[in-house]
């Protein structure tokens, strides 16, 4: 590695001239080229907006500066964290009490309480703030601290998945005393319990992070973490390989440039992050049974998964990724499409080509449209596979790259890629977009999609503190939406990173859509080292 | 001595100038209003990101009521005048901070970048440019002429990526990006300085070719000036010829050039920015954009007006200080 030779010296020098000169630095005395050798860098795409657990940041765990009163260990199960063990809950499930941890202290020193953890759900709760977590807690009552070790939260109705909701970071109270949480000085500048405390953020260049001596998990095995924020995709590579990070997310084709490459390894991290094709009912095409049936087998996910996604994920039938406990064995396709199925259920439907290969039934063409986000390139290109699949099977698909604001105002008509999905819990996600109560509204359920045997088994699924009646519950929802196709899944994704052989600690767990500062593969980056 | 009797009506210029700024500048601001309510954005849906999966209507709604984003387009309006009067710029929806804070922690380093890079395209343009004139059609002149070309046809993403690909992970002479070392503890001058110099360097290369061209065209033309033929004529040496007369004659439509030409250099910086990860108004712009965060975009886009603004005014009154036809208090 050069070391800064002469000449750059000299333009280093002109250069700083010049800043003086425009006066816009804060100079200190600190030596810039030098890193601290226990201190990691990790390149991420995405910024926070804050970094204020009420507000939506680090939300399910891994947050790095706060900590919940769960958190979920390697393999997404929970741990007590805050709590001194796992929250109670009643025999009729309307009331769960937690015991904190004693002893933990935040960063500025102050000690928890329960008054902190009751302020932290009660803000998420103020209808003035604008946090997008409300409805997350829609069954939330009341929380309330009756000793300074113990919190109880009252709900309206049995939920069975609630204490995955309590990994949500805890805020002192004190740090909102007389302040709008909305804008408080604390969004910026955060103090909690967790293993890490802030020591700046620059926003748009990076958030620096420095080791919590004092953890109450132990304290942490490196002296910091700087995440640095590099938006584009191509930058992050090239700045990657420029040896400036210890590990960053990239693209899987990006990613693939460095398998092989001395110094680096790549992690191909499983997910329960969906790509698939929801097909609205108010369509007179998308909306019968058997175009949607055929669609499901005429689509090639093997070719997908290696083509589109360079084999950086796997088939998808359902919104229950494999890797879940609720995953349900029997929901299993073939990964390469099935032509001839498809093609002999059309026939049966009544479905037969017309001159140009596209079939017809009573004078209706079997044409859609495919809407997809135009800047997002993976959806366009599954928008495209599934495009050409179709067209195999005598259905015509006309994909449409379009912006979201132009998409929503159509979900109900045309059919659209959609993406989400979270390994925690599978009435997180299915609930609200599988519900008839949802039918049409907003993107909970925009296809419309209507069956009482869905609704009971999720409603089931939320209602039973029974593990063996909720696996039951969401068997019978997994079957019944194989059987009625709304959607038809194609591909869980496997996030990408790429980090220097040097790091080690290194323990991947399954990752939910969302993969940004908190719940990527440096969840617990606390534990990490790098050898020098 | 002859520059301050030029000057002489500048005091006059700045006031009328400054009576036009003010009605452009709210129309400007009126203008992006009205284009943002013609938008279908929703700003919470925005905010939300992909949390918009699991958030409720109701709590978009109420995050849009907190805002006051759904109130009528003149009262979000007024509301907007009355704070900035206040000297409030407004909350900014996409970065959940004030936007003066947004451009307090911004604005200085896209300043720096444009700034100098300006200098540079300048200063390179008016040397680069005389001396291709002065030896027309020579090897130096279709040289530069063919390079001009060249890289007035490369996107400044794709130079900025080439920079990045030779001088950071080939040569190792320069960081591949950010606005100081990655593990630094704060803004050191020379730190800062040294990963500027890719930056600064590709922003001036990308806006350069147009400034050369013109520079070397119009000293060309000036060197087949009467009065330039007459000093050559009198015996004068050819540098003084060259600099003194022909150069001088040249850069008053130069400086017009460069005041017009400000716009596209804030466009180029929105991309280095981005390519060279640098934590500048750029890509907050967009964000805002995309977001219809209206009181940022209101106070980048009143931002730059002003800055062109600015520029006309300074343009107009150095080409009254450099040619003596031109009076400022007529």
């Amino acid at each position: 590695m050069a070391l800064k030779p002469k000449p750059v010296r000299v333009a280093a020098t002109l250069a700083a001239a010049l800043l003086a000169v425009a006066g816009c630095s804060s100079p200190t005395a600190s030596p810039g080229g030098t890193g601290n050798a226990g201190t990691l860098v990790v390149a991420t795409a995405g910024e926070p907006d804050t970094l204020n657990p009420v507000l939506n940041y680090g939300v399910d765990g891994a947050s790095l500066i706060f900590d919940g009163l769960v958190a979920r260990d390697a393999r997404n199960e929970l741990v007590p964290a805050l709590a001194r063990e796992l929250p109670t809950v009643s025999a009729d499930g309307k009331t769960v009490t937690a015991k904190l941890r004693e002893g933990v202290l935040f960063h500025d020193g102050s000690p928890l309480t329960a008054q902190d953890v009751a302020f932290t759900y009660q803000a998420v709760l103020d209808p003035t703030v604008d946090s997008t977590l409300r409805s997350d807690l829609d069954m939330l009552v009341s929380v309330t601290a009756p000793d300074p070790a113990t919190v109880v939260f009252t709900l309206k109705y049995a939920y069975a998945p609630f204490l995955q909701r309590l990994a949500l970071g805890i805020v002192p109270a004190k740090a909102f005393a007389g302040q709008d949480v909305n804008k408080a000085g604390f969004n910026r500048k955060p103090v909690g319990t967790g293993p890490y405390r802030v020591t700046s953020w620059t926003p748009g260049d990076r958030l620096v992070l420095a080791a919590n001596e004092t953890y109450w998990g132990g304290k942490p095995a490196n002296s910091g973490v700087v995440v640095a924020f590099v938006a584009d995709d191509n930058v992050r590579a090239q700045r990657m390989r420029a040896g400036e990070f210890d590990a960053a997310e990239l693209a899987p084709k990006l990613a693939s440039g460095f398998e092989g490459r001395n110094g680096y390894r790549v992690h191909k991290v499983p997910t329960a992050d969906y790509r698939g094709v929801m097909l609205p009912m108010g369509n007179p095409v998308t909306g019968d049974l058997a175009i949607r049936r055929a669609l499901n087998v005429a689509v090639d996910r093997q070719a997908m998964v290696t083509g589109v996604l360079g084999g950086a994920g796997e088939p998808a039938f359902g919104p229950v990724p494999p890797t879940s406990e609720y995953a349900e064995p029997s929901i299993k396709g073939k990964p390469a499409a099935d032509i001839a199925g498809a093609a002999a259920s059309l026939d049966a439907a009544g479905w037969k080509p017309g001159p140009d290969g596209i079939r017809v039934k009573d004078g209706r063409t079997a044409a859609f449209t495919l809407m997809y986000p135009a800047t997002d390139s993976l959806r366009k290109e599954l928008a495209l596979a599934v495009t050409a699949d179709a067209k195999k099977a005598g259905i015509k698909v006309t994909p449409e790259g379009l912006t979201w604001d132009a998409i929503t105002p159509r979900m109900g008509n045309d059919a659209l890629i959609m993406g989400y999905g979270t390994p925690y819990d599978p009435d997180f996600v299915s609930y609200k977009l599988f519900s008839s109560a949802f039918a049409g509204q907003g993107f909970f359920n925009p296809g419309s999609y209507r069956s009482a045997v869905t609704d009971a088994a999720l409603r089931d699924g939320r209602d039973n503190a029974d593990a063996a009646a909720r696996k039951a519950a969401y068997a019978t929802f997994q079957k019944q939406l194989a059987a009625d196709v709304p959607w038809v899944f194609l591909t869980y994704l496997q996030h990408t990173y790429v980090l220097k052989d040097a790091v080690t600690g290194v323990t991947p767990r399954v990752e939910p859509h969302e993969h940004d500062v908190a719940n990527s593969i440096w969840w617990n980056v606390h534990t990490w080292t790098k050898k020098s | 001595m002859t520059g301050r009797r030029r000057l002489a009506g500048a005091g006059t210029v700045v006031r009328r100038r400054l009576l036009v700024a003010v009605p452009v500048l709210a129309a400007t601001s009126m203008g992006m209003f009205a284009l943002g309510a013609a938008s279908p954005i929703d700003p919470a849906q925005q905010y939300a990101g992909a949390a918009a999966f699991t958030t409720s209507e109701e709590n978009l709604a109420q995050i849009r009521a907190n805002w006051g984003v759904d109130d009528p387009l003149p009262v979000q309006y007024a509301r907007w005048v009355g704070n900035l009067l206040r000297g409030d710029l407004g909350w900014s929806t996409s970065r959940h901070e004030p936007v003066t804070s947004v451009l307090a922690s911004r604005a200085g380093w896209t300043l720096l970048l444009v700034g100098t890079a300006l200098a540079l395209v300048l200063v390179a343009s008016v040397l680069l440019g005389t001396l291709a004139a002065y030896r027309r059609g020579g090897w130096f002149d279709r040289a530069l002429r063919a390079v001009a070309y060249a890289v007035q046809s490369m996107p400044v993403f794709w130079i900025g990526l080439a920079a990045i690909a030779v001088f950071a992970l080939s040569l190792g002479w320069l960081p591949a990006g950010g606005l100081t070392d990655i593990t630094a503890t704060g803004t050191d001058p020379a730190d800062v300085a040294r990963h500027l110099v890719l930056p600064v360097t590709v922003l001036a290369i990308s806006q350069a070719p147009w400034f050369v061209l013109f520079v070397r065209d119009a000293v060309a033309e000036s060197l087949r000036d009467d009065h330039v033929l007459a000093a050559r004529a009198r015996g004068l040496p050819g540098r003084v010829v060259l600099f003194g007369h022909a150069l001088r004659t040249a850069l008053l439509p130069f400086l017009t050039l460069v005041g017009t030409h400000l716009p596209e250099l804030v466009g180029g910086a929105v991309l280095v920015e981005t390519v060279f990860s640098l934590p500048g108004l750029g890509a907050v712009t967009v964000e805002a954009a995309l977001g219809a965060d209206f009181p940022l975009l209101a106070a980048t886009t009143l931002a730059t007006a002003v800055v062109v603004l600015t520029a006309n005014l300074l343009t107009d009154l150095a080409y009254a200080a450099a040619d003596p036809r031109v009076r400022l208090d007529d």
